[in-house]
C-alpha cells in the first residue's frame, strides 16, 4: 500500500489491476504508445440493437412529430388555447429542434482526437472494467440500453462516449441540460456528439413534456442508440450521491411498462475520480459564491486546470440489469391495458434509487477519501495550526481501509503519500505532519475579519468534505446503527431498529436509501458491524463489543457533522418567530447563525455552512410535512 | 319426418308450391317440439319420436363408440396420421384430406432444423390402453337402476369412459400417450333427444350425480377434465347422438338443430339443401354445435357470418332448475340482459344445450382464395389494420409470421398439381426480383373471399390495392388455399412431434390494434426466455398469426413447441412456460381468451378478467340455476 506509484510518463507494460475478479484496463496506455490521429480515424464498426426497425437520425424527428401521441396532444392544446393546430405543431417542431441531438461520427472522431490529447494530459490513467464493457456490447444488441452514470464532473459523459467510440460500441445519445446548448461552438459540438438538450424546469408545459417523452420513447423503441442520462439529475457538488430524479427515469421505462419493448437493460456506471477537475469551484459554490454560468469562455478560463495532475479515473460499467427482471412482482402492467397512461411512481422510484446504490457500490474508494474521513474528525484548528502527525494518519488510514474492505469496498490500490501529493490544493505534508491548506491571504489594508476567516477555513474544509463524501455511502448504514447505539444506550434490537429508522427517515435526503427497504438496511448495518467485530448480535439484542469501540466511535463521528448541522437549522427554525420565510433569506440567515456558533466554539463543523446541507434540511422537512412550500 | 328431405327446394316450382312446402316444414318442425314445459322438468316420452327420426342419423359421422374411428391418445381419425416412411420421408396417411397419401420431403429437415430432433430418437406412445390403468367406476346404483328403466343407452366400459375424460390440451394427450389415466367419468350416457336429456338431468338431481356434458371432445382448456376432488359418481353426458337438423326455415333463413351435431355434418347437410351456417371453427370436423354455444366459439369466416353469438337465434338448455329458452324467434329483443349470454360461454357449468336455432345463408355462389406476401410482419399488421378500418375484410384474412411461413413450406407435398411451388415461386419471383424481401422476415397473409362472383372480384381488388400500399405482393390462390387446409392437418402434426420428443400447443387472445405488434413480439420473446430459464436444451418454436380482424382489434394465435429431450418433467416445464406466456399476454393488454374459453386451465385469471362484481354475478347465476353443483365440471368459476 505504501509503494510508490509509478510516475507519469513511465508507462511500462503494467499488469491490469484486478479488483474483485474485475479486470480494469488503462485505456490511455495504448493511446500513449500509438498515434492519436490514427485512433481518431479508426474504423468504427459498432454492433447496434438487432430487435428494432433501423432508424436513421433524419427519420427520428419525423417519427416523433408524426406520432399519434404528439398529434393528439397538439390537437388538445390547440383546442385549449385557441391556437391553430398548425401553430402548435410549429411550436412542437421548434421544441424538437432545440432538443434534438445531431450525432455525427465526424465530430466523434474530432472529439476523439482532442480528448486523447486532453485526457492523456489530465489523467495518469483511465481505468475501465473490460468485463462490464463486454457485457454492455452484448446487451446493446439484445435490448434497448440505458446508460446511467453518476455525475461528478463535466467530463463524465465525454469520457463515456470516448470509451464507447474506442471499443466499437454505438455512441450514446445523452440527455443534457439546456444551458450547455447555449454555449458557443461547444454547444454545437456536444449536440453533434450525441447530446440532446432538455430544459431544467419544465413544470406544466404540456407540449414540452409531450415532445420530450415522445422523443425519448422513439429513441428507445427503435433502439436508435443507447440512451444516457444522469439519474441524479444534476452534477453532485458534494461528490455525494444525490436523490434520484424520477421524471426521466419514468419516461425511459414507459415503453417497457406499456409493452412497446420486451425489455430494457439498465447499465449503472460508476465514475470515480482521484481528484475532480472542478474541486475548487465546488466549495465556493456551496458557500454561496454564485455558480458560474456555463459558458465557453468560462471553460477556456478553466483551461488552467489542464496544467494539473488529476490522478486516476476509474470507470466501472455495472452489469446490465433487465428491467423486466427487476420489476417482476413490483408492478402490474395490466393497469396500462385500459388507459393510455398510468403512474408507476413507486416502482420507478425504487428502480432509480437502486441504480444510484449500484453506482455507489461500483465506485472505488481511494485512500485519499479515507484520509479525508479521518482528517475531518480532527479539530480544524489543529489541522491548520499544528498539523496532524503523518505516521498517526497513515496508521489510522490503514485501519480504516481494512474496515472499508470489511464493508465491501472496491479498494483502490493507490498509495497514501502520492494521494497527499496529488491533493496539494487541500493538504500539505511538511516535516512529518499534515496541514490543511487554506487559500492564500490576499494583500489587504485592513485585517481579515473573524467571519471572513471562517469562510476561508470553510472553503478548505468543504473541499475535503467532498472527498470524504466519496466513501460515505459505504459507512452510512453502520454509522446510523452506531449512532442509534450511542444515543439510545439500549441493546434492544427493536428499539434500535426504531431509532435507526428515525435517523434513516430524517437523513434520506442526505444519503441514498432505497424506499421501503429499512429493515434490509438495518440488517445490513448489523451484519457489517458484526463482521468488523464491533457488535455482538443475538435474536433480541445488539450489544457493542469492547473491541469495537474504535469503529463505533469513528462511525458516530462520521455522522456527527450532519447531526450537528441539522440541529443548528432546527434550532434556527424553532427560535425564529416568523412562520413563513423565503428560501433566499433562509440560507444566509442560517449561514450567519452557524458562523456565530463556530466563532463562539459551540459548533465544530463547517458543513452547516454548505448550501447543499441547508437545502437538504428543507427538503427533508418538507418530506416529513413539517414545512410546506407556499406558491407565491 | 326427415329434416334433410324437407330441405329440398330448388326444383324451380312455382312460388306457391315453395311456400306450401315451406309451411309444411315449419308445421312439421313445430309438431315435433314437445309441448312447452314451464320451469319444471317434464319427462315426456320420446322413444316413438326417436324411431321416427332415426333415419336421418344414418349418415352420422360420430358413432357412440368413438374409438371405432378415432384415436384414443391423439388427434382425429385413427386412419390418418403423419409418419416417417422407410425412406425417412414424412407421409400423411389415410384418404380423408387433400394432403392424405402425400409425401412431404421438406418436413424432416424442418423438424430437425427447428427443434433439433433426430429420427433416431423416438418417444413412442403406449400403443394400447390397459384397462387396469383405469379406476373401476364408482356407480350410483339407484341412478343406474332408474336410468336403465328409461332405455337411454349408457356404458361403463373403460375405453368409453377414458375417451370422455379429456380434451386436447398437451398435458392430457401427453398423459394418455404414457398410458396414464387420472379421474375418468364413471358412466357415459347417450341421450337421443332433448327429452332424454331432461330425464337424465332429473335423475342426476334426484340422486346427486355429477354430470359433465360432452360434445366433440375438442376442448383445449381442461374443460372436460374430471375434477379430482369430485367424490360423487361422474356421468358423462355425450350429446353426439343428438345430431339431427329438425327443420330449415327458408323464409327466415334459420335452421333448428339438435346440439350434438358436429360442424362438418351440419355444413354437409345444410349444403345439400343449398345452405350453410358459415360457422367454421378450425375444429369443425369434430366440435359440436352445443360446444360452440357453451364456449362462445368463433369461426374462420366470422367477417361474413359472425361469431356464434351473432348466429344463434334461440337456444334451449336443460338445467337442474328446468329448461331455459326464449319465447319467440325475434331477431333482437330488449328484454333485459340477454339470457343467451348466460348460456353462451357457460362451459357446461349450468346445463346441457340441447337444441339451437341458428341463422343460415344460401351457399356462396363463388369462393376464391388468395395470398399476399409482405416484406415483414409489421407491414402485414398495418395492412390488416387498414383493411379492418375500411371494413372490407374478406370472409377470412390471416397473417402468418415468418416462422409459420417457413413451417408452411415444410408441409409442401412432393408432387401435386394444385400446389404450385410456393418456395420456387417466391424464390425466383419475389426474392430475386424484389430484393427487399428478406426470406427471414417476410410473412404471408392468406385470404378467402366469398359471395357473388362480381362482388368477390371487386372486393379482391380493393383488398389487394390496400395490401400494395403496405408493400404487399399477391402470391397466388394456391398458397392461400393451402394455408387454410393446413389448419385441419396441423393438429395431426403435433402427434408426430410427440413421437420425436417435441411437445407443443396453440393458444389465443384478442388485443387492440395498437398492441398487436407488441404482444406478438413480447409473448414470443417471453416464451424463448422462459424456455431458456427452465432449462430447455433447444431453441423453442414461438410463432404467431393474426387470425381475425375486428373494428378495434385482432385475434392473435400463438404456436409454441419445443424439444424436451433432457428434461425430467417436460409437461411441468411446458405448463410453466404456457402460464408465463399467458401472464405476458395479459400484461400486454390481451384478453384471457378470444374463443378457446376458460375451462380450468385459465380459471385463476378469471376474477381479474371480469372484476369481483362480475364474478359475483356469474356465481349467483350458478347458485340459482344449479345449487347442488350437478353440472360439476368446475370450469370457469
Amino acid at each position: 500500500m505504501l509503494l510508490k506509484r509509478s510516475t507519469r510518463g513511465a508507462h511500462s507494460a503494467k499488469p491490469p489491476v484486478l479488483i474483485r475478479s474485475q479486470c480494469f484496463v488503462d485505456i490511455l496506455e495504448e493511446r500513449r504508445l500509438r498515434s492519436d490521429l490514427g485512433h481518431a480515424l479508426r474504423t468504427f464498426r459498432p454492433s447496434p440493437y438487432k430487435g428494432g426497425p433501423s432508424c436513421s437520425a433524419a427519420d427520428l424527428p419525423k417519427i416523433v412529430l408524426e406520432s399519434q401521441h404528439l398529434r393528439y396532444v397538439v390537437k388538445e392544446i390547440a383546442t385549449e388555447t385557441g391556437a391553430s393546430p398548425e401553430e402548435v405543431r410549429e411550436e412542437a417542431s421548434a421544441i424538437l429542434e432545440e432538443m434534438s441531438q445531431n450525432l455525427q461520427l465526424g465530430f466523434i472522431r474530432l472529439l476523439g482526437y482532442i480528448f486523447t490529447k486532453v485526457f492523456k494530459r489530465l489523467f495518469t490513467s483511465i481505468n475501465v472494467n473490460m468485463e462490464g464493457l463486454k457485457a454492455l456490447q452484448q446487451a446493446i444488441q439484445e435490448s434497448p440500453v440505458i446508460l446511467l452514470p453518476n455525475h461528478r464532473s463535466y467530463v463524465d459523459f465525454l469520457v463515456i462516449s470516448y470509451i464507447m467510440f474506442t471499443y466499437d460500441i454505438p455512441v450514446p445519445v445523452i440527455a443534457a441540460g439546456i444551458p450547455l446548448a447555449g454555449m458557443k461552438i461547444v454547444g454545437a459540438i456536444i449536440r453533434r456528439s450525441g447530446a440532446f438538450f432538455i430544459r431544467r424546469a419544465i413544470g406544466s408545459d404540456k407540449l414540452y413534456w409531450a415532445v420530450m417523452s415522445e422523443y425519448v420513447r422513439t429513441i428507445i423503441k427503435t433502439g436508435f442508440a443507447p440512451l444516457e442520462f444522469y439519474v441524479e439529475g444534476l452534477r453532485s457538488r458534494t461528490l455525494k450521491s444525490l436523490m434520484p430524479k424520477l421524471g426521466m427515469m419514468h419516461m425511459v421505462l414507459e415503453p417497457y411498462f406499456k409493452g412497446e419493448v420486451y425489455d430494457i437493460q439498465l447499465v449503472p456506471i460508476s465514475l470515480s475520480y482521484d481528484r475532480v477537475l472542478e474541486e475548487s469551484l465546488l466549495a465556493l459554490e456551496l458557500l454561496g459564491v454564485p455558480k458560474l454560468k456555463e459558458s465557453t469562455t468560462g471553460l477556456l478560463k478553466a483551461s488552467k486546470v489542464l496544467q494539473d495532475d488529476y490522478g486516476i479515473m476509474h470507470v466501472n460499467f455495472g452489469r446490465p440489469m433487465s428491467v423486466r427482471r427487476l420489476c417482476r412482482g413490483k408492478i402490474n402492467l395490466r393497469q396500462y391495458n385500459l388507459i393510455p397512461r398510468a403512474e408507476a411512481q413507486a416502482c420507478v422510484s425504487w428502480l432509480a434509487h437502486l441504480m444510484v446504490r449500484i453506482q455507489e457500490e461500483g465506485s472505488l474508494i481511494s485512500p485519499w477519501s479515507l484520509m479525508a474521513c479521518l482528517l475531518l474528525q480532527a479539530p480544524t484548528a489543529v489541522l491548520t495550526e499544528q498539523g496532524l502527525p503523518w505516521h498517526q494518519l497513515t496508521e489510522k488510514t490503514i485501519w480504516l481501509r481494512k474496515l472499508a474492505l470489511d464493508f465491501g469496498a472496491l479498494p483502490d490500490p493507490d498509495v497514501m503519500s502520492s494521494a497527499v501529493a496529488l491533493h496539494h490544493s487541500v493538504v500539505r505534508r511538511e516535516a512529518g505532519r499534515v496541514y490543511l491548506v487554506r487559500e492564500e491571504e490576499p494583500e489587504r489594508k485592513r485585517p481579515i475579519s473573524p467571519e471572513e476567516d471562517v469562510i476561508r477555513s470553510a472553503a478548505a474544509v468543504l473541499m475535503m468534505v467532498s472527498y470524504r463524501n466519496q466513501s460515505l455511502h459505504l459507512f452510512v448504514r453502520p454509522a446510523l446503527l452506531a449512532t442509534a447505539i450511542g444515543v439510545t444506550k439500549t441493546a434492544q434490537r427493536d428499539e434500535l431498529f426504531a431509532f435507526f429508522c428515525f435517523l434513516r427517515d430524517v437523513f434520506s435526503n442526505e444519503f441514498i436509501f432505497i424506499p421501503g427497504e429499512s429493515s434490509q438496511d438495518f440488517e445490513e448495518a448489523c451484519v457489517l458491524l458484526r463482521k468488523c467485530g464491533a457488535v455482538h448480535i443475538s435474536e433480541q439484542e445488539v450489544t457493542a463489543s469492547d473491541a469495537g469501540l474504535e469503529a463505533l466511535s469513528f462511525l458516530q463521528a462520521l455522522l456527527q457533522p450532519f447531526i450537528d448541522s441539522y440541529q443548528v437549522m432546527f434550532r434556527f427554525l424553532c427560535e425564529d418567530k416568523v412562520h413563513v420565510f423565503a428560501e433566499k433569506q433562509f440560507l444566509p440567515a442560517v449561514r450567519n447563525l452557524a458562523t456565530k456558533l463556530i466563532l463562539s466554539g459551540e459548533l465544530h463543523t463547517y458543513e452547516t455552512l454548505s448550501s447543499d446541507t441547508q437545502k437538504n434540511v428543507l427538503s427533508a422537512l418538507r418530506r416529513l410535512e413539517t414545512l410546506a412550500k407556499l406558491e407565491s | 319426418m326427415n329434416a334433410a328431405m324437407a330441405s329440398n327446394s330448388s326444383g324451380g316450382g312455382s312460388d306457391r308450391q315453395r311456400i306450401a312446402q315451406q309451411r309444411l316444414r315449419i308445421i312439421a318442425g313445430h309438431l315435433r317440439r314437445p309441448v312447452d314445459v314451464d320451469s319444471t322438468i317434464l319427462a315426456a316420452e320420446c322413444k316413438a319420436q326417436d324411431s321416427k327420426t332415426d333415419v336421418s342419423s344414418e349418415g352420422k359421422t360420430v358413432p357412440r363408440r368413438r374409438q371405432e374411428i378415432m384415436k384414443w391418445n391423439g388427434w382425429g381419425y385413427s386412419d390418418t396420421k403423419f409418419l416417417f416412411n422407410k425412406k425417412g420421408q414424412a407421409e400423411f396417411t389415410g384418404k380423408r384430406y387433400k394432403l392424405s397419401g402425400m409425401i412431404m420431403p421438406a418436413l424432416k429437415d424442418w423438424l430437425e432444423d427447428t427443434f433439433g430432433t433426430n429420427l433416431q430418437h423416438k418417444s413412442p406412445a403406449t400403443p394400447i390402453l390397459t384397462s387396469s390403468a383405469v379406476q373401476p367406476p364408482t356407480l350410483n346404483e339407484a341412478f343406474v337402476e332408474e336410468l336403465k328403466s328409461t332405455g337411454i343407452p349408457f356404458s361403463h366400459d373403460a375405453e368409453d369412459r377414458v375417451f370422455r375424460a379429456h380434451g386436447h390440451c398437451l398435458h392430457e394427450i401427453f398423459a394418455l400417450r404414457e398410458g396414464k389415466v387420472g379421474r375418468v367419468p364413471d358412466l357415459v350416457v347417450w341421450p337421443n333427444c332433448h327429452n332424454d336429456v331432461v330425464r337424465i338431468v332429473e335423475l342426476a338431481c334426484k340422486h346427486n350425480v355429477c354430470l359433465i356434458p360432452y360434445g366433440g371432445g375438442t376442448s383445449v382448456s381442461s374443460g372436460l377434465e374430471c375434477p379430482p376432488e369430485e367424490t360423487r359418481s361422474i356421468v358423462s353426458l355425450d350429446t353426439s347422438q343428438m345430431s339431427r337438423i329438425l327443420w330449415i326455415d327458408e323464409k327466415n333463413l334459420t335452421a333448428h338443430m339438435e346440439a350434438g351435431i358436429v360442424g362438418q355434418d351440419l355444413e354437409r347437410l345444410l349444403n345439400e339443401s343449398g345452405y350453410c351456417t358459415g360457422h367454421e371453427p378450425d375444429s369443425m370436423e369434430f366440435s359440436s354445435l352445443g360446444g360452440w354455444v357453451a364456449t362462445r366459439a368463433s369461426g374462420m369466416k366470422k367477417n361474413i357470418y359472425g361469431n356464434i353469438e351473432d348466429l344463434v337465434i334461440r337456444v334451449k338448455m336443460v338445467t337442474p332448475q328446468g329448461v331455459i329458452e326464449k319465447s319467440c324467434l325475434g331477431p333482437r329483443m330488449s328484454t333485459g340482459p340477454d339470457i343467451h349470454h348466460f348460456i353462451m360461454g357457460s362451459e357446461g357449468t349450468l346445463g346441457v344445450v340441447t337444441e339451437v336455432t341458428m341463422k343460415i345463408r344460401p351457399m356462396p355462389e363463388y369462393q376464391k382464395y388468395g395470398s399476399v406476401v409482405f416484406p415483414n410482419f409489421e407491414q402485414g399488421v398495418a395492412c390488416l389494420r387498414e383493411v379492418a378500418k375500411q371494413r372490407c375484410a374478406p370472409a377470412s384474412i390471416r397473417l402468418m409470421d415468418n416462422e409459420q411461413f417457413k413451417f408452411g413450406h415444410a408441409l409442401k407435398p412432393q408432387v401435386s398439381s394444385m400446389f404450385t411451388s410456393f418456395l420456387d415461386g417466391l424464390k425466383t419471383f419475389y426474392i430475386t426480383k424484389f430484393k427487399g424481401f428478406d426470406p427471414n422476415c417476410l410473412c404471408v397473409a392468406t385470404l378467402l373471399f366469398e359471395g357473388h362472383r362480381e362482388k368477390v372480384l371487386q372486393h379482391e381488388k380493393q383488398v389487394y390495392d390496400i395490401a400494395a400500399q403496405f408493400g404487399g405482393l399477391a402470391a397466388g390462390e394456391d398458397n392461400g388455399q393451402r394455408g387454410y387446409m393446413l389448419t385441419f392437418v396441423i393438429a395431426y402434426l403435433r402427434d408426430l412431434g410427440m413421437d420425436y420428443y417435441v411437445i407443443g400447443e396453440s393458444f389465443e387472445t384478442s388485443v387492440p390494434w395498437d398492441r398487436v405488434l407488441d404482444i406478438c413480439r413480447n409473448v414470443k420473446l417471453r416464451i424463448i426466455q422462459e424456455c431458456k430459464d427452465k432449462g430447455v436444451q433447444f431453441q423453442p418454436l414461438a410463432s404467431c398469426r393474426a387470425t381475425q380482424t375486428y373494428d378495434s382489434g385482432a385475434c392473435v394465435y400463438f404456436y409454441f413447441a419445443f424439444n424436451y429431450r433432457g428434461l425430467s418433467d417436460p409437461v411441468h416445464v411446458f405448463e410453466e412456460v404456457e402460464h408465463a406466456a399467458r401472464e405476458e399476454i395479459l400484461a400486454n393488454g390481451g384478453s384471457l381468451s378470444h374463443h378457446h374459453g376458460v375451462g380450468k386451465l385459465r380459471k385463476e385469471w378469471m376474477r381479474e378478467a371480469v372484476s369481483n362484481v362480475g364474478m359475483g354475478m356469474l356465481k349467483s347465476v350458478k347458485d340459482y340455476v344449479d345449487p347442488n353443483n350437478i353440472f360439476g365440471n368446475r370450469n370457469l368459476l
